[in-house]
């Protein structure tokens, strides 16, 4: 075992400070010294930093950014953009808008840096649109950042002249999929598009467009000042730099854990204090209800992109949902899979359909009434779904059930005769009491 | 496209194909193709005989990749050049083909027939099990692809998601949500192809539909769906109904169910398509649902008799009765689309007062009329034979075959008129027409042969439309332009008073005419403001579209050929009619012979008196239609032969029923009673399209000839001309399809001799424009009160909403606010409408010319051009005052 791994503040290192938001806060904690070296610096040598840096997506896919900013073609006079994905809306996954909430002015300056490396003069910032509280602190960072002379025309007298515009969403998790942002950000019809082409060709208004995440952006500052080689001494080779881990659930300090990539969730859950008192981990995910769970057996696991890939699951957003042994495991399924019923944006037909049955079927399963072809239905139709949806999203939808039915298949064998609420009351994994607005309405309620 | 099998067989002898510079050779399921590129793997895999099952794709709409249906299983060369497996199943109808590439289907991949069978699968848990009563049932891709490529039972026991069904989403279009599987075919023709996005997917996930765009959801309620109507508050109560903008439908469509998002109807002029190319029963014809099943149909090729395209269409017919028809497949006319008068407009021809026998009328000794009364054929051809020596003898007899005919009955006219009435006084416009017409039709249209095509307008960098409304008048021609304008290859440009809705989804650039005018236009193309445009019109491939409302405009058609001289462009005539393009072909005008052979020229007349073995032809040239019923009502002619004419087309109908009732002999050849048939002496019934055989000519040129549908022992009008011209002594051997084209085919060729000299007509002075009064400016809206829309109810509900257009200060100047009643008046008489203030050429005010409660020639006695009086309604009653429909009519 190597040694022990520390937190590594970045992003989050601000956080405790007074009035963390406000622009003289982030001035006197070294903001805007990235923007500043920035605009010194020829554009393709930004380009050339964040590339070298190895920062990967930090939306869960973990593409090299440097390199999708690299798929621009040459400018050819007319606009090309930039749009930051702050549609957080994965069910687990909770850092980008606590980023925003305490620090919008770190992203800020990830705006006006990549906007001038990729030179872009009109920046989007999609926000989701229930959370009206970021809403209004990133407005206010937006006018604060004009005010000092950070946004507008002639920044900071280089010449260079960037707006940015935040724009609400209207409440619909397929708009966190790029290519449906970019439709619901023009107006229309938040679904997928068909790619290619890809929006480093036709993005937003059919220009060129880089589409990033929040988090991705705010790392760019701290590229820029600390450098590519700052940058890659923590984490590692493949997945460099640091990353908020969003510990929630049965561990006793939830919250962010700003660490290297490559930490695992033992040291993650020790700093965390630890799974509730009087109960033992039973499983969790490696980053949000799209990515297949994990067991105790993973603990051990790099959360690196590529060997979380090899352990069969995906490193996604770090969204570590922790689940102690009151969860009933088809329980919790059944309420992602009624997440993603409800969500599926309609447009193709395995996501559109196949939700709509595994969520019939898990409810039937989780009231105890499932049928011994069940548990090979839900496999099969999981199959059906899995590389046949339009985008990835259908995809997610199947991995919790696969993985469950993978390390639980005993309990969803149960759920051929034994509701779920029976072998794992409800009130057992509540951390407090809770009586559902529509008890009558929840498949297994009894 | 060439196609090698994996296995060459034979001898070596046949040469290795050719590889094509830009093409793809790739396989499918082993065999080796080679494409261009760019094509999409569905394709390349039909044109293999291979069929990969599909809902969302169409040819002829850009890929979606929505249903997922056409799942295959794909390995390609990577960067290392070697061929892998992508990942995941690609859907065929999305996936470009590239080299090398390696295509299994279910045909030969258990992957991908496994996707396909899933796909299936959930495509039904929520269809319901109503096929045995549904439209679709017997000709369903859903129902033939579960079939073919899905499970034999359903694992699915589960709930179905429900919905109330049908909604109406216009008069004409029902839509049974349940039954929808969500492809978007409907919404991508709608927006792609016609422009009218007037359906939407609502909602999200499984309970995701099709709807209607709500105007009252989005706040725009009141205000004009397309933006150009909106109107001050309070006075657009124009009766019970909110006044939602001219372009919404008068249809009361039927009263909306539960939460389906309902707002305007489908206002469009070609929403029967959508119908069509709906894989499954969801979308359905009001007028065809639960009327027949598809197996019971008998189908027959047709071409649509309501516009100059020639659109292919299927009339689709069980126990002589026509059920339905569709768009016929035709790549180089109207490629899969046809408008809703195509499709819908048929019962026509077997409505209630279709004439079944000969009828023949007694005239008292001081000419009053009696009764018709039923007829042998041998009686009523020997009554109008007798009738018709004598009318010669009394000054001759004009023809006025109507505008509506085969080109078999319109040679038959003509030929007619020259061997046994001897005279030229025929003449097939039924409508506004001038002698400067006529030398227009003789210089640069009849004997022409094919001109300018379909396809030459989406390939057209710059097209002018010159009086010509494209969607009302000519369908397909508006979508094929807007194809041309959507792919960035076309820009149009219009010369009228006003931008229709047509025009702006054609993107188009409106120069500005008030009617009259168009002639100044036209001859400033090219110089000032118009500069850009002339020399856009000197560039490859330009075309000036001419309209028949210019034939009414003095000046303008020779303006239109002084512009073609100058620019370079070419110039196509475009008809509303489907006869008039073969009759002129046919030589039934009174200055042209077959094959635009010009009457004055007696070489011409040599020429087919040969051909007709007769001595020779009148030689002076004949009336027009006007100057033939001003004789006939003068008595300067003894008699008239009357074909297909609705007397409320003819540009005075008042002088028209006059001349009819002075005429001391008429002759009518119809379908179905008529204002004709109520005055003439001997009345033969003649069959309508779909009970004969027959050939239009299309605008373009092009001979469109179609079979006879139904069994019938009703006659065409050429054959009953042949059997009357036996009665009258002379043969002219025009008894069957077949007999006419050899007798006129040689005729219809290229003349070589002189044309008819291009007109040079002067422009009139623009009228002084008094105060009160305003310039008539008025076009036909494709669906409005003509007789071959009779019968169709469902249809009628979908047509625009007659109003009175006029601009802002025309408005103001009349004293009428927008949505108010304006009365349009002439000493002749009024018409009222609700006004809609319109970006438009000021003195004007634009009126549709034959829609319910807007007979402008009838009531009015008036045409583009002329001056007309404007004014605030008076105030009790609010309605038409001609006497024709009322609101509550329109509505019916």
């Amino acid at each position: 075992m190597a040694d022990a791994t520390t937190l590594t503040p970045v992003l989050s290192d601000r956080w405790d400070a007074d009035r963390p938001w406000d622009l003289r806060t982030y001035e006197s904690r070294g903001g805007y010294r990235g923007l500043r070296k920035a605009l010194t610096t020829a554009a393709a040598d930004v380009v050339t930093t964040v590339k070298d840096s190895g920062l990967r997506g930090r939306g869960g896919a973990g593409f090299p950014t440097g390199m999708k900013w690299g798929f621009l073609p040459a400018p050819d006079g007319g606009p090309r953009y930039l749009v930051v994905n702050a549609d957080e809306s994965e069910p687990g996954t909770c850092k980008d808008i606590p980023l925003m909430l305490a620090d919008p002015q770190v992203l800020v300056e990830g705006v006006a840096i990549t906007s001038y490396a990729i030179g872009c003069h009109h920046a989007f910032i999609y926000l989701r649109g229930e959370v009206v509280h970021v809403y209004r602190r990133l407005l206010h960072a937006v006018e604060q950042a004009y005010a000092a002379g950070y946004l507008g025309k002639n920044i900071l007298g280089s010449g260079y002249d960037l707006d940015v515009t935040v724009h609400a969403g209207a409440g619909a998790y397929i708009c966190g999929e790029e290519t449906a942002l970019l439709d619901s950000l023009e107006g229309r019809r938040g679904q997928p598009r068909l790619k290619p082409p890809f929006p480093a060709v036709a993005g937003l208004y059919a220009r060129p467009t880089v589409v990033n995440n929040v988090e991705s952006i705010a790392s760019v500052p701290g590229i820029v000042v600390g450098g590519s080689d700052w940058f890659r001494t923590m984490g590692t080779d493949r997945s460099p730099g640091h990353g908020l881990f969003s510990l929630s659930g049965h561990v006793k300090h939830p919250g962010q854990y700003e660490a290297p990539l490559g930490i695992t969730m033992r040291e993650l859950l020790e700093m965390a204090g630890g799974v509730r008192e009087g109960h033992e981990l039973k499983f969790w995910t490696p980053g949000g209800s799209s990515t297949p769970i994990f067991t105790a057996e993973h603990l051990d696991v790099p959360l690196t992109y590529e060997e979380v890939g090899a352990a069969g699951s995906m490193l996604g957003t770090r969204a570590l949902q922790v689940f102690d042994d009151s969860v009933s495991v088809v329980k919790a399924v059944s309420r992602w899979t009624q997440f993603y019923k409800h969500e599926s944006c309609g447009k193709c037909t395995p996501c559109r359909e196949g939700t709509f049955w595994l969520a019939q079927v898990l409810g039937r399963l989780e009231a105890g009434q499932g049928t011994s072809g069940d548990i090979d239905l839900l496999l099969d139709l999981c199959d059906n779904i899995l590389g046949k949806a339009f985008c990835a999203l259908g995809d997610g939808a199947t991995s919790p059930i696969t993985s469950a039915i993978q390390y639980f298949r005993e309990e969803f064998e149960a759920g051929t005769h034994t509701p779920a609420d029976v072998l794992f009351p409800p009130e057992r994994a509540s951390l407090f009491p809770y009586t559902p607005r529509r008890s009558g309405q929840l498949a297994g309620a009894h | 496209m060439t196609v090698t099998a994996s296995k060459p067989a034979g001898s070596g002898a046949t040469p290795p194909p050719e590889p094509k510079p830009d093409g793809v050779t790739f396989t499918i399921d082993g065999i080796e193709t080679t494409v261009p590129k760019g094509t999409l793997v569905i394709r390349a895999a039909e044109q293999l005989g291979i069929q990969i099952p599909r809902f969302c794709d169409h040819p002829l709409l850009a890929p979606a990749g929505a249903c997922r249906q056409c799942l295959v299983e794909v390995w390609a060369p990577g960067r290392d050049g070697k061929v892998a497996k992508m990942p995941k199943p690609q859907a065929s109808c999305t996936l470009t083909a590239t080299p090398g590439m390696d295509v299994r289907t279910q045909r030969t991949s258990a992957e991908a027939d496994k996707a396909q069978h899933g796909v299936m699968e959930l495509l039904l848990i929520n269809h319901p099990l109503d096929c045995p009563v549904c439209d679709k049932g017997g000709e369903c891709p859903l129902q033939n692809q579960a079939m073919s490529n899905g499970r034999s039972q359903t694992r699915f026991v589960d709930i179905k998601r429900t919905f109330p069904k049908p909604i109406a989403v216009s008069t004409e279009i029902l839509l049974d949500r349940e039954r929808c599987i969500l492809c978007q075919r409907c919404t991508r023709f709608s927006r792609e192809i016609a422009g009218d996005p007037f359906i939407d997917l609502q909602k999200r996930g499984a309970m995701q539909q099709i709807g209607r765009f709500d105007a009252d959801v989005l706040g725009f309620a009141g205000a004009g769906v397309d933006g150009e109507d909106g109107a001050a508050d309070g006075t657009l109560a124009f009766d019970d109904r909110v006044f939602l903008g001219a372009d919404i439908p008068v249809g009361p469509a039927a009263p909306t169910v539960d939460d389906d998002r309902s707002g305007s109807p489908f206002a469009s002029y070609f929403s029967g398509n959508t119908v069509q190319i709906c894989p499954v029963g969801a979308l359905t014809g009001a007028a065809y649902r639960f009327r027949a099943r598809p197996f019971d149909l008998v189908s027959t090729p047709g071409v649509a008799e309501h516009d100059s395209s020639g659109a292919a269409i299927r009339v689709d017919h069980r126990r002589g009765v026509v059920l339905r028809r569709l768009a016929g497949e035709d790549p180089e006319v109207n490629e899969e689309w046809i408008t809703d008068k195509d499709r819908f407009a048929f019962t026509w021809q077997s409505a209630a007062d279709r004439i079944t026998t000969p009828l023949v009328r007694d005239r008292a000794e001081d000419g009053t009329r009696g009764e018709l009364h039923p007829a042998s054929w041998a009686e009523a051809l020997e009554v109008a034979a007798h009738g018709l020596e004598q009318a010669r003898a009394a000054g001759g007899v004009g023809v006025l075959p109507g505008g509506r005919l085969t080109v078999e009955d319109a040679y038959a006219y003509g030929k007619f008129a020259r061997v046994v009435l001897g005279t030229n006084d025929v003449d097939l416009r039924a409508r506004p027409h001038s002698d400067e017409e006529l030398a227009f039709l003789g210089h640069a249209v009849a004997g022409t042969g094919l001109g300018v095509t379909f396809r030459d307008l989406e390939a057209a960098p710059t097209v002018l439309l010159a009086g010509l409304e494209a969607e009302e008048e000519a369908g397909i021609v508006f979508l094929r332009l807007r194809k041309g304008v959507v792919a960035g290859r076309t820009k149009v440009h219009a010369v009228a008073p006003l931008a229709s809705r047509g025009l702006e989804r054609l993107d188009g650039t409106l120069l500005r005419a008030a009617p009259g005018t168009e002639p100044e236009v036209l001859d400033a193309v090219g110089s000032g403001d118009l500069a850009d445009l002339g020399a856009a019109l000197g560039g490859e491939g330009a075309l000036v579209l001419v309209g028949e409302r210019l034939a009414a405009v003095p000046g303008a058609l020779s303006a239109v050929l002084r512009l073609a001289d100058r620019t370079g462009a070419r110039v196509a005539w475009i008809p509303r009619r489907a006869g008039e393009r073969g009759g002129v072909e046919a030589g039934a005008l009174p200055t042209l012979l077959p094959g635009g052979r010009p009457v004055a020229d007696a070489a011409a007349r040599v020429d087919v008196a040969a051909a007709w073995d007769v001595e020779h032809l009148p030689a002076e040239p004949g009336r027009d239609t006007a100057a033939i019923l001003a004789a006939a009502a003068d008595g300067t002619l003894g008699g008239l032969l009357v074909g297909g004419v609705d007397v409320r087309d003819l540009p005075d109908p008042a002088a028209a029923r006059a001349a009819l009732a002075a005429a001391g002999f008429v002759v009518s050849l119809e379908v179905r009673a008529s204002e004709v048939t109520a005055l003439a002496d001997v009345v033969l019934p003649v069959a309508p399209p779909v009970e004969r055989p027959g050939t239009y000519v299309s605008w373009e040129g092009r001979v469109r000839p179609f079979p006879q549908a139904l069994t019938s022992t009703a006659m065409p009008d050429h054959r009953v001309l042949d059997a009357l011209a036996d009665e009258l002594g002379v043969t002219l051997g025009l008894r069957t399809v077949a007999e006419v084209h050899a007798d006129a085919d040689p005729l219809t060729g290229e003349w070589d001799g002189a044309r008819v000299a291009a007109p040079d007509v002067a422009a009139a002075e623009p009228p002084a424009v008094a105060p009160g009064h305003a310039v008539l400016a008025s076009w036909h809206q494709l669906l409005d009160a003509g007789r071959l829309q009779d019968g169709e109810p469902f249809l009628a509900g979908t047509a625009k909403r007659p109003v009175a257009r006029l601009s802002p200060a025309t408005a103001e100047a009349a004293g009428v606010l927008d949505g108010a009643p304006l009365t349009v008046a002439t000493d002749a008489g009024s018409i009222t409408l609700p006004a809609v203030v319109t970006d438009m050429a000021d003195h004007v005010v634009w009126l549709p010319t034959a829609s319910a409660g807007s007979q402008v020639r009838d009531a009015l006695r008036a045409v583009p051009g002329d001056l007309v009086r404007v004014g605030p309604a008076p105030a009790e009653p609010v309605g038409p005052t001609d006497g024709t429909a009322t609101d509550e009519e329109v509505t019916a």
